[in-house]
């Protein structure tokens, strides 16, 4: 086997490599290492790459396995964690100037558990700076291109990890999804990403864009590799006071059962307002395809209606700048990050600046403008005199939205709808048009208001530009294991019309000779 | 220079009404939201981690320990306790202030609607409590340079963060009115009477020069006559009692001022000059600061069961009124006496001397004389001398058995606070205790009658008076290590 063949395999099919000793953790990581040197100038997926560190581990991981104690089922199987979580000795810069250099003293939670289980990091990927974006071309370092072609965008905020999967530098990711950001990039990349029920994976490391909406979870190329990688980052952490203090469900033995493709029983709700109108002509018809597959292998389809749904986007627009506004106000030079002494009106640098002046020179210069464009949403909202208008309100349709799902839970099981409303758009095209921007996250960010777990899966690619189409399924908070099971039989379903992963589709990326 | 009117012509004009706010630092071993310790006085930033630095990613978890003081606190002070609260994020940028917010409650604080009584000159006032809220502190800024201390002028500030995040209740009293001229007077009263609570609560060590307990002191006058409140101002960290009282004394006699001259007062932060007496003109402050207070996302609503505020409830200690009341009639002391018990902060010192088996007078006299003096001196607190209560019953049981005379009480009790040991075992190497041996104490008496024929004269011709001279020169002889009363019987035996 070649190690470009290793690269291209599943995680859950290179766990059994490691533990047949067909390969080794150390090979595995170098085969990703080289593929990241060979395509991640043209990509851009990451921002930062920790070969040293990355093959340590692995090479920690070999012996492990040497010596019959494997810390876990993925110990060796290496991954690439999005730059939002904090990893000790490793940079995190949330995509900002503000953070350029920062090396965090601490591991996330997350990234704790990540290491505890043998994963070797690969290193950090790019996003939308401090995860605002649904395009990653807001990231301060450069815009991540979408490896079906690199002239568009791969999603955001989480575009470096599902590019890094779908470019096959990396079989697993970790990603951050406050409105969409694991799940759209999925939809976009060919790839499967999931959502976790809010309290499901501790935030623990994660920088917190809003921290009532924020979730990590896995970003993957099959839907048993997210339930496998799902349970290593689940689960209560009493470092996170909003984690939920129970086991997690099965969720890898959900996607095993869903795999055989038998949904009898299993009743799926189409919400309404989630499609039709607003929504790409051939993202409507992958999504009604897949439908009808899961009718075939017996399930239940229902249409429900979540009137609520249509508010959503402007409640979001109001809770998560709220947040993110009093979140990045700790960014102030004063402590860690960028410092920038500031100016007088001659140009020259104040001789004896306050501490004022030097937080607000080095907010000027370290946010990028939709991050600005954002705290200032979010202090006009919170603002006295305003805040009931506002905040109050979205509060408000956000009990309605929750309400909205739990009467569609009612009539099925899990509900479903087009991850995105469009395939990949051109890197540039929406940028001057944050309106434009925002409606990407239409179908996404409901799941969120209310705290629902959530997954994408690819649904085939868009008969007008060959482009991939993302499949959402949600289902009730605490029970992301039917996700698994949804999601593992129409993979299943599907991969048996394409005679194979849809990734295999994808066009051939120049490989820029072998690197290191 | 600012204009002040006389205390006594401003009460004639205007009326006062005072709010206070106390900030309490709460003992608890750990912080608000993380679990770095709290000890006073540690090296700059060494009791820090991620989550009281603000580090990105960091999450709080609350104390539970200072929910509860919290709670008892509020119960203290016959407060209603919420059954379902929240946190809240307090906006505002502040070089010292890690996360520029700061994790507090708003509308939803853990107690409300409470009420307590001080007494001053003989009467009782009764402080309604508007609140008492749960927040973390902020770090200390010290700013180095410049003439003031203050930002202004200042070279460079550095910050110290063990401060930030150790647990802080916010005190918040309704106004307080009808005090008239008693206003300065209610407001130091209440402040020592809340510093009183708060330790017989154990939950705060309450050292205003620490800044464990720091008080706003709020203020503003209205004609006499009118129901409406004036126009306040916020005067900050007042931190001694004496300062509480000077300080609401001096914004009287300044808001008089320029009312009486027509101006308005300006709604605005003071600071309180300890040195001159005087409040100066902080940051403007108006209702139209934001705060932008919203709920704290990070953390879950705190709703404390009936049956655990009930448990809390039987943990309060009897209220420091109620128990000063009983323990004056149980001790038997004179009101004059009780005072200055109160004032020097004696109550448990003598509580536990007298649990320890000393009489309530002998107890009183210890601590109020010799121990009241030396504490004053080093300037801490009686309960932090090095002597513990049962040690100064032990001297104490020493004189009651005649081993030791009073000024020979005093050198053990000098010994001890040295560190030379327990009262026994600095009698014994300081070789204190009276000598009861008869034969060398008849003859130091010898020798002192043979020395001083004079006064022996005297006491033959009956002027027993004298003995104390001859008692002195004995005492000194036997290098105090005698009973003078015993000595005066052998004198007079010998001489009579």
């Amino acid at each position: 086997m070649t190690a470009g063949d290793l690269v291209r395999r599943s995680a859950a099919d290179l766990a059994e490599a490691l533990a047949s000793g067909e390969t080794t953790s150390v090979a595995l990581t170098q085969a990703c290492l080289d593929r990241i040197g060979a395509v991640d100038g043209a990509v851009h997926a990451f921002l930062h790459v920790d070969a040293e560190g990355a093959l340590a581990q692995a090479a920690a991981s070999d012996a492990r396995r040497a010596a019959g104690a494997p810390a876990s089922a993925l110990d060796g199987v290496p991954i690439a964690v999005k730059d939002v979580l904090a990893t000790g000795g490793l940079p995190t810069t949330c995509g900002s100037k503000i953070l350029e250099g920062w090396v965090p003293p601490y591991d996330a939670t997350v990234v704790a558990r990540l290491k505890a289980a043998g994963l070797p990091i690969l290193g950090k990927t790019n996003m939308d700076e401090f995860a605002m974006g649904s395009s990653t071309e807001h990231s301060a370092y450069g815009p991540t291109h979408n490896p079906w072609d690199l002239d568009r965008i791969p999603g955001g905020s989480g575009g470096g990890s599902a590019a890094a999967v779908a470019a096959f530098e990396a079989p697993l990711a970790i990603g951050t999804d406050t409105g969409g950001s694991i799940r759209q990039p999925g939809a976009v990349t060919g790839t499967v990403g999931v959502k976790p029920t809010y309290g499901g994976v501790s935030r623990y490391g994660l920088v917190a864009m809003a921290n009532s909406l924020d979730q990590a979870g896995p970003v993957t190329r099959t839907v048993l590799d997210s339930a496998l990688l799902h349970e290593v980052i689940g689960g209560h952490d009493p470092l996170d006071s909003t984690s939920i203090d129970q086991p997690l469900p099965a969720l890898v033995e959900a996607a095993r059962l869903g795999a055989a493709a038998d949904m009898s029983g299993v009743r799926i709700g189409v919400i309404r307002e989630l499609g039709g109108e607003g929504y790409q002509a051939g993202v409507q018809q992958r999504f009604d395809e897949a439908v009808q597959l899961l009718v075939g292998a017996g399930a239940e389809v229902v249409e429900v209606s979540c009137p609520s749904f249509v508010h959503a986007l402007a409640a979001y627009y109001l809770i998560m700048p709220s947040e993110a506004s009093s979140n990045l106000a700790r960014f102030d030079a004063m402590r860690y990050g960028l410092r920038v002494l500031p100016e007088g009106p001659d140009g020259l640098p104040l001789a004896s600046p306050s501490a004022e002046e030097v937080m607000r020179a080095t907010r000027d210069a370290g946010f990028g403008d939709e991050v600005k464009r954002r705290i200032i949403l979010g202090t006009y909202a919170l603002s006295s005199g305003y805040y009931d208008a506002y905040y109050g309100q979205a509060q408000k349709v956000r009990t309605l939205i929750s309400r909205d799902f739990a009467a569609a839970f009612e009539k099925a099981d899990v509900l479903v709808s087009p991850t995105a409303p469009t395939t990949a758009f051109r890197i540039g095209e929406k940028l001057d048009d944050p309106l434009a921007m925002y409606l990407n996250d239409i179908a996404t960010i409901p799941a969120n208001l209310a705290g629902v777990p959530g997954l994408s899966l690819p649904a085939g690619l868009a008969p007008e530009d060959g482009l991939p189409v993302g499949f959402q399924v949600l289902a009730p908070a605490l029970a992301d294991d039917r996700l698994y099971r949804v999601g593992a039989a129409l993979e299943a379903l599907l991969e048996k019309e394409w005679g194979g992963p849809l990734l295999e589709q994808a066009p051939a990326l120049a490989e820029e000779g072998t690197a290191r | 220079m600012t204009e002040l009117m006389d205390f006594d012509e401003a009460l004639a004009a205007f009326d006062p009404a005072m709010g206070l706010e106390v900030h309490v630092e709460l003992n608890t071993l750990t912080k608000m939201f993380c679990g770095c310790r709290t000890e006073f006085g540690a090296e700059p930033n060494t009791q820090t981690c991620p989550t009281c630095l603000g580090l990105p990613g960091s999450l709080p978890v609350v104390n539970g320990k200072a929910v509860e003081s919290a709670i008892r606190i509020g119960l203290a002070l016959n407060c209603e306790i919420a059954e379902w609260c929240r946190f809240a994020r307090k906006n505002y940028f502040y070089p010292d202030m890690p996360k520029n917010f700061q994790t507090s409650q708003y509308d939803e604080p853990i107690a409300f609607d409470g009420w307590t009584e001080v007494e001053v000159d003989g009467q009782t006032y009764r402080v309604e409590i508007e609140r008492a809220h749960m927040e973390e502190d902020t770090g200390k800024s010290l700013h180095v340079g410049g003439s003031t201390g203050r930002i202004h002028g200042a070279d460079y500030s550095l910050v110290d963060y063990n401060r930030a995040g150790i647990p802080l209740i916010e005190i918040v009293t309704k106004p307080i009115t009808g005090t008239r001229e008693k206003a300065p007077a209610v407001a130091r009263a209440y402040v020592a009477a809340l510093r009183d609570i708060l330790l017989g609560l154990g939950v705060s060590d309450v050292r205003m020069e620490q800044g464990s307990l720091r008080c706003d002191v709020n203020l503003s006058l209205a004609p006499v006559g009118s129901d409406k409140l004036g126009t306040r101002t916020e005067t900050k960290n007042v931190n001694s009692l004496r300062s509480v009282e000077r300080a609401a004394r001096y914004e009287i006699t300044r808001h008089a001022a320029l009312l009486a001259a027509g101006e308005s007062i300006l709604q605005e932060t003071r600071h309180w000059h300890e040195d001159t007496g005087v409040t100066t003109s902080g940051r403007e402050k108006s209702d139209a600061e934001d705060y932008r207070y919203f709920p704290e996302p990070d953390l879950v609503p705190v709703a404390p069961s009936r049956e655990w505020v009930e448990e809390l409830r039987g943990t309060l200690p009897e209220p420091p009124r109620e128990h000063r009341a009983r323990l004056q009639a149980l001790w038997g002391f004179a009101d004059l006496e009780m005072r200055d018990v109160v004032a020097a902060g004696a109550i448990p010192v003598i509580e536990a001397t007298v649990a320890a088996g000393t009489t309530p007078q002998a107890a009183r006299k210890w601590w109020l004389s010799d121990l009241a003096r030396r504490a004053n001196e080093q300037g801490v607190d009686l309960a932090d001398l090095p002597i513990t209560p049962e040690q100064v019953a032990r001297v104490q049981a020493l004189v009651d058995e005649g081993a030791l005379n009073d000024k020979l009480a005093r050198q053990v009790i000098d010994g001890v606070v040295a560190g030379e040991g327990d009262p026994d075992a600095v009698v014994a190497a300081r070789g204190l205790a009276i000598v009861s041996d008869e034969g060398a104490l008849t003859e130091a008496v010898d020798r002192a009658i043979a020395a001083n024929p004079d006064v022996a004269d005297k006491i033959r011709e009956g002027k027993v008076a004298a003995a104390g001279a001859l008692i002195g020169a004995v005492m000194k002889d036997m290098r105090g290590q005698a009973d003078a009363g015993r000595v005066r019987e052998l004198i007079i035996e010998k001489l009579s």
